[in-house]
């Protein structure tokens, strides 16, 4: 199993994920710090994720949209406040207008990533996920509800694949 | 999906009242216990009406009850609107799993 666990504290609106990989950190460190990686899975298969700013830096930005399956787009950002490679990264993020701007009345989320060595060779990585503000997180997951219902189509996409590599 | 289960109108109140820090607390504390307005308002640095304003917030978003008894409005965490809360972190957390499902996926190609 990759998630190990998930702790949600309905009163603090927050979120605690451990998932674990076969791989190191500096491996699982890359899926983040690669824009091009992390374009594979911020986003839905059916809503991609396209980087379009992406300073991996404390204090630095990053911007990116989503694109839907009828060409529609959702803005998002973040604004990353630590960064210890490969064992620490947190950044806020938020949505974004037309123009990419953030839209700062809605507020913002803020994550901690962190990265573990387990085993000699293997990764745990926590997410701590907290919500700021209210309409923010409905916000996140209406943006993710997509997600949610492709959930069932990835999965019979998955057994495919696998039977078409056995 | 989430908005078609609760009106847009219960979802604007859960987070108007989880977005103050007096108010998590009071939840944290009545879904434990129950306690009088007056006894919340010992708890914090602000006046009585400040804490009762508080608590009408928590009580219009279905997170707390308060019922009479006696002279004391006694405050009681209510079950189902904390239930409400859960399921937003739950479509949440749907999301994190997929996410985590495709890192791995993307390691697996290494």
């Amino acid at each position: 199993m990759t998630v190990i666990s998930s702790t949600k504290n309905p009163e603090a609106l927050s979120l605690t994920l451990v998932a674990e990989f076969d791989a190191s950190p500096e491996q699982v460190w890359q899926i983040w710090e690669d824009p091009r990686q992390l374009e594979r899975w911020w986003g839905p298969p059916t809503w991609p994720a396209t980087f379009e700013q992406f300073e991996f830096e404390p204090g630095g930005k990053a911007s990116y949209y989503m694109t839907g399956p009828d060409g529609e787009k959702a803005g998002g950002w973040w604004r990353i406040t630590a960064v210890q490679a490969p064992n620490r990264l947190e950044f806020d993020d938020g949505f974004a207008d037309e123009n990419g701007a953030p839209v700062e009345e809605i507020g913002a989320g803020h994550a901690t990533v962190t990265l573990e060595e387990i085993d000699g060779d293997r990764t745990r990585m926590t997410i701590l996920s907290t919500f700021e503000s209210e309409e923010q997180m409905k916000k996140m997951i209406d943006m993710g509800m997509e997600e949610g219902m492709q959930e069932a189509a990835g999965q019979i996409d998955a057994l495919l694949s696998e039977h078409s590599r056995a | 999906m989430v908005v078609d289960q609760h009106s847009e109108t219960e979802i604007d109140r859960l987070f108007q009242a989880f977005s103050d820090a007096t108010r998590r607390d009071i939840v944290r504390r009545v879904t434990v216990g129950e306690y009088s307005v007056s006894g919340l308002a010992a708890l914090y640095a602000m006046s009585f009406a400040a804490v009762q304003k508080h608590v009408a917030v928590l009580e219009r978003a279905s997170l707390v009850t308060k019922e009479k008894r006696g002279r004391e409005q006694i405050v009681r965490g209510n079950h189902d609107g904390l239930q409400k809360a859960r399921q937003l972190l739950d479509e949440y957390e749907a999301i994190w799993r997929q996410r985590v499902d495709r890192i791995a996926d993307i390691l697996a190609e290494k």
